[in-house]
């Protein structure tokens, strides 16, 4: 490029400079792609979460990271260097959990990013999302519509889409997306191992939690790769860009990436669920028998592909008053009510039409059921 | 090595490994270590350059060195130049932010513009594993091309204008033994097993066996003890059609044992057996891709100059020929099944043993070969080279030889101007072929269209552009106040263009007035995209391991489509 372009910057608009504010949830590898691209745009006002230190093993791909930095916090470490390389460009650093934030903090964003590796996190920022939404005589006030960007990577592969809380389909309309995690039978892992895998798993779930040597959890992880990462947030970025200045129609609604085997993307829209637990605004069901026991609501709850709960703790309202059924996240609670568990829905005196109130940590808010008991097995 | 890796497995306490072991996972050690050997040379300082070698340099490519004669302007500071470094050279800025990046990778520049390297200093490329071009024009790029392709040095050409971006690879021979197919077939040999296997089969017997021993035979031995029993009653023959699989079936649930009241125990081996007909009786053959390069002139007529690739190829040819008797050499892996730890261990043991049996053979026909061809370099399982024999046999994830071959142009159009005649050549089958298939078809050049192979429009204006710039010496779009007048040339070009081409072709204005309005700004996230996907071909160029895109790719950011094309 032979002469200066005074106007270089004169696309971005002033909303975008100005006024936008932009939340990015993440500072981990799709988190520092995401900061970057975002200031690069000309996005001047940006906060970032993420409850994470620096390891040593992130440095291979989180590139605003360094050897010195290892130990700090990522959004603190993250901001930093964004706002020494990009002068003018204010992002703000948030080293905590995204469940510590109120409405009122995520009420004053007017777009929200996502580069998160966890499926609960994603939940739970939806479903706040959904939550601030306003209805007024059933009708959404789109001016209460807060639009999500969320990015995806797995090794070579990756997604990106484009959230309009309300409006287009969400988190929990396409759950099925995210199919559980593939699990060895306990009596292969404990009795027949043949692979290294059986053995990981063996001290994973049987030995890890009895002993816990060194405190912290084990996780699996599929290796992250750093190009991957570049791909995906540089086009929730574009589409951030889309959304703030309208210079383009939003991707509508989902993008897969794969550079396995050439490079291969698919656009395409995935729908809005009809009864979806989160955006849908229909009260859900639960039907089961009155001798099933509260447990079987429990597994059901966890396992049906629908809700994919982590660990649902049951209230309703007896009397007038509210009764806890079971709550596993309060370990008192836990087991003043764990013997609900083994009893039936019957002798717990919950009768047809009962409403049940379920908490998880996959939603910001619980969510109410409504109990359909009848006489037959039939969910 | 310096950094250190963190043990997942552990997680909350730091165990020591090097810390490329992530990436090792991907590509293994041979890959991760062509990685490093690997030397990448970036023709100017571009947003999208920049990203590429910042993608490539985290996973810890050897070095890379950067040509560029310009210095850092107010409108070209990226993230990797930086605001105070305006008037510097912009290679020598580049440089050395990207080498902060990682320690391990050495980091060179040369301040001189690549036009005149071209002419003046030809050479100067012929030490690279790869060249990464970006914003280049046309009449360099060309010369360039010719070049590399002569020096037999990948080029990949890389280019983001306003929403669109560009990628074009050209090598004149690339061959992948990993392909890391996502899915493949087993290789058991249930229909020619050999020695090992039914020695060890043989030592089994159902009949007699504990309960517990019966319910944790693997499947793999339930099929092929009740295959010889069915053999006797057919001929010597295994079950051929859906009819016959389908008896057969049944002939293995009859092995299922009987509890005291007379009802079937579970056994999961046997429902596994079961499942696993179908498959495990496909008869062992050798892959059309495979037989292919079997009579590819590289492996049939090998010369001292021959590719070891091409050399090992013929040795296995010679393998299929004579020991194999027309099968592949064995690839040494089961998957898992229902058993006992112990007789799984046993089974995978034999497997295991015959692969290697295989790969002795092959690696002394490839030791014959390489003498007969006057070459000297030895060779034992051992030796890095064969790891990939090795893995080819044995390993878990190579299997289907997949050789992918990009020429840039055709050998008998190596003459004079080559690269440019195939580049004009090309636009033309490319056009031939999309309009056959689009031109009756009004919505083709509509925006709103869905069809993914919409994107190869952007080529035509891709190349609309380069002749705008031939002509003004600017890009259309350059000044606010001359995008209107600016609409009305871009027309004229493509016409041109398209008239120089013979094609007749109505591409809608909201096509031209788009890329107009671009101004060929570099829009970071754009850049970025191409960054990411760019650095990925690169890695695949450099490992030989996953598949190369072939051989154009368009990116259009405006609605998150790609699609990639053959020219």
């Amino acid at each position: 490029m032979e002469q200066e372009w005074t106007g270089r910057w004169n696309h971005a608009i002033s909303f975008l400079q100005g006024v936008c504010k932009i939340l990015v949830i993440g500072a981990g590898g799709l988190g520092c792609e995401l900061l970057k691209d975002l200031a690069l745009l000309g996005f001047k006002n940006i906060d970032v979460i993420d409850m994470d230190t620096i390891d040593i093993s992130n440095l291979n791909r989180q590139f605003l990271f360094r050897a010195k930095d290892v130990g700090r916090a990522k959004a603190e470490v993250a901001a930093e260097f964004i706002n020494k390389r990009v002068p003018g460009c204010n992002v703000t650093p948030h080293y905590d959990k995204i469940q510590n934030f109120d409405e009122a903090f995520y009420r004053k964003f007017h777009i929200v990013v996502c580069g998160l590796d966890s499926i609960v996190a994603r939940r739970w920022i939806n479903g706040m999302l959904i939550g601030l939404l306003n209805y007024e005589d059933g009708e959404l006030d789109q001016s209460t519509v807060i639009p999500m960007i969320d990015g995806g990577t797995e090794g070579f592969k990756g997604n990106a889409r484009v959230i309009l809380p309300g409006l287009t389909a969400c988190i929990e309309c396409t759950l099925d997306l995210y199919p559980p995690q593939i699990n060895f039978p306990l009596c292969t892992i404990a009795h027949t191992p043949r692979l290294p895998e059986h053995c990981i798993e063996y001290v994973r779930i049987l030995l890890w939690p009895k002993e816990n040597p060194f405190g912290g959890v084990v996780k699996r992880i599929i290796p992250a790769v750093a190009s991957t990462n570049a791909v995906i947030a540089a086009a929730c970025s574009t589409e951030v860009f889309k959304v703030a200045t309208s210079c383009c129609l939003p991707l509508n609604n989902y993008m897969n990436f794969n550079d396995a085997e050439g490079i291969y993307t698919y656009t395409f829209e995935v729908q809005k669920k009809e009864h979806c637990l989160a955006c849908s605004n229909i009260p859900q069901t639960l039907s089961f028998s009155e001798n099933n026991k509260l447990q079987d609501i429990i597994d059901y709850l966890v396992e049906s592909l629908a809700y994919q709960m982590k660990s649902p703790g049951i209230t309703t309202s007896m009397n007038g008053k509210n009764k806890t059924l079971y709550m596993q996240t309060v370990k008192s609670i836990e087991e003043k009510t764990k013997e609900n568990l083994k009893k039936t829905l019957k002798d717990l005196g919950l009768v047809d039409g009962q409403e049940l109130y379920v908490a998880d940590p996959t939603t910001p808010s619980s969510v109410s059921f409504k109990l359909n008991l009848g006489s037959s097995m039939e969910h | 090595m310096l950094q250190y890796h963190q043990c997942h497995i552990l997680s909350g306490v730091y165990v020591l490994v090097p810390s490329m072991s992530h990436f090792n996972r991907l590509w293994g050690d041979h890959g991760q270590s062509a990685l490093e050997n690997a030397r990448v040379c970036l023709i100017n300082v571009t947003a999208t350059g920049t990203e590429i070698l910042k993608n490539l340099i985290l996973p810890g490519i050897g070095s890379f060195t950067i040509v560029d004669g310009n210095k850092v302007t107010g409108e070209d500071v990226v993230f990797f130049l930086t605001k105070d470094s305006i008037g510097e050279s912009r290679a020598k800025v580049a440089s050395e932010l990207l080498s902060e990046l990682n320690e391990d990778v050495s980091a060179d520049y040369v301040e001189e513009h690549v036009e005149n390297m071209v002419q003046s200093n030809p050479d100067f490329f012929r030490s690279f594993s790869l060249v990464i071009a970006t914003n280049i024009c046309e009449r360099t790029l060309l010369q360039l091309g010719e070049n590399l392709w002569n020096m037999n040095i990948p080029l990949l050409i890389c280019r983001c204008y306003g929403f669109i971006g560009y990628m074009r690879l050209a090598v004149k021979e690339h061959t992948v033994i990993e392909s890391h197919p996502d899915s493949v077939l087993e290789d058991l040999r249930l229909d020619r097993p050999f020695t090992a296997l039914v020695e060890y089969c043989d030592s089994l017997d159902l009949e007699t066996m504990s309960k517990k021993d019966h319910s944790h035979t693997p499947w793999l031995v339930i099929i092929y003890k009740y295959l010889q029993e069915w053999k006797k009653t057919h001929n010597g023959e295994g079950p051929k059609n859906y009819r016959e699989k389908t008896q057969f079936k049944e002939l293995v649930k009859q092995g299922i044992r009987k509890n005291e009241s007379g009802g079937l125990e579970e056994e999961e081996n046997f429902d596994e057996a079961v499942n696993h007909v179908n498959t495990a009786l496909l008869p062992t053959s050798v892959p059309s891709e495979v037989k292919k390069l079997f009579e590819d002139p590289s492996c049939t007529e090998l010369n001292v100059e021959s590719k070891r690739f091409w050399i090992m190829l013929r040795a296995v040819k010679e393998f299929v020929v004579n020991e194999g008797n027309g099968a592949l050499p064995l690839r040494g892996t089961i998957p898992d099944m229902t058993s006992d730890s112990k007789r799984y261990i046993e089974l995978q043991q034999t497997y295991r043993d015959q692969a290697s049996q295989d790969v002795t053979i092959v690696t002394e026909k490839l030791q014959t070969l390489l003498q007969s061809i006057g070459r000297g370099e030895l060779v034992s399982v051992s030796n890095p080279p064969m790891i990939f024999i090795a893995l080819f046999f044995t390993g878990s994830y190579c299997i289907v030889m997949k050789n992918i071959i990009f020429r840039f142009t055709r050998p008998e159009e190596l003459e004079r101007q080559v690269v440019r005649g195939s580049f004009q050549k090309d636009a033309i089958m490319l056009f031939k072929k999309s309009f056959n298939i689009h031109c009756k078809n009004s919505a083709f050049v509509r925006l709103e269209d869905e069809d993914s192979d919409n994107e190869t429009v952007f080529y035509v204006l891709l190349r609309t552009v380069d002749k705008f710039y031939e002509d003004y010496n600017r890009y259309p779009g350059w000044y606010n106040d001359q995008v209107e007048s600016d609409i009305t040339k871009l027309k004229s070009c493509m016409s041109k263009i398209l008239q120089d081409w013979g094609i007749s072709a109505n591409i809608k204005d909201d096509y031209v007035h788009e890329i107009c309005r671009y101004g060929a700004a570099e829009l970071h996230t754009v850049a970025s995209f191409i960054g990411g996907a760019a650095a990925q071909e690169a890695i695949k160029v450099i490992t030989s391991q996953f598949v190369p895109f072939n051989n154009t790719y368009i990116y259009n950011a405006m609605k998150q489509t790609s699609v990639t094309i053959e020219l």
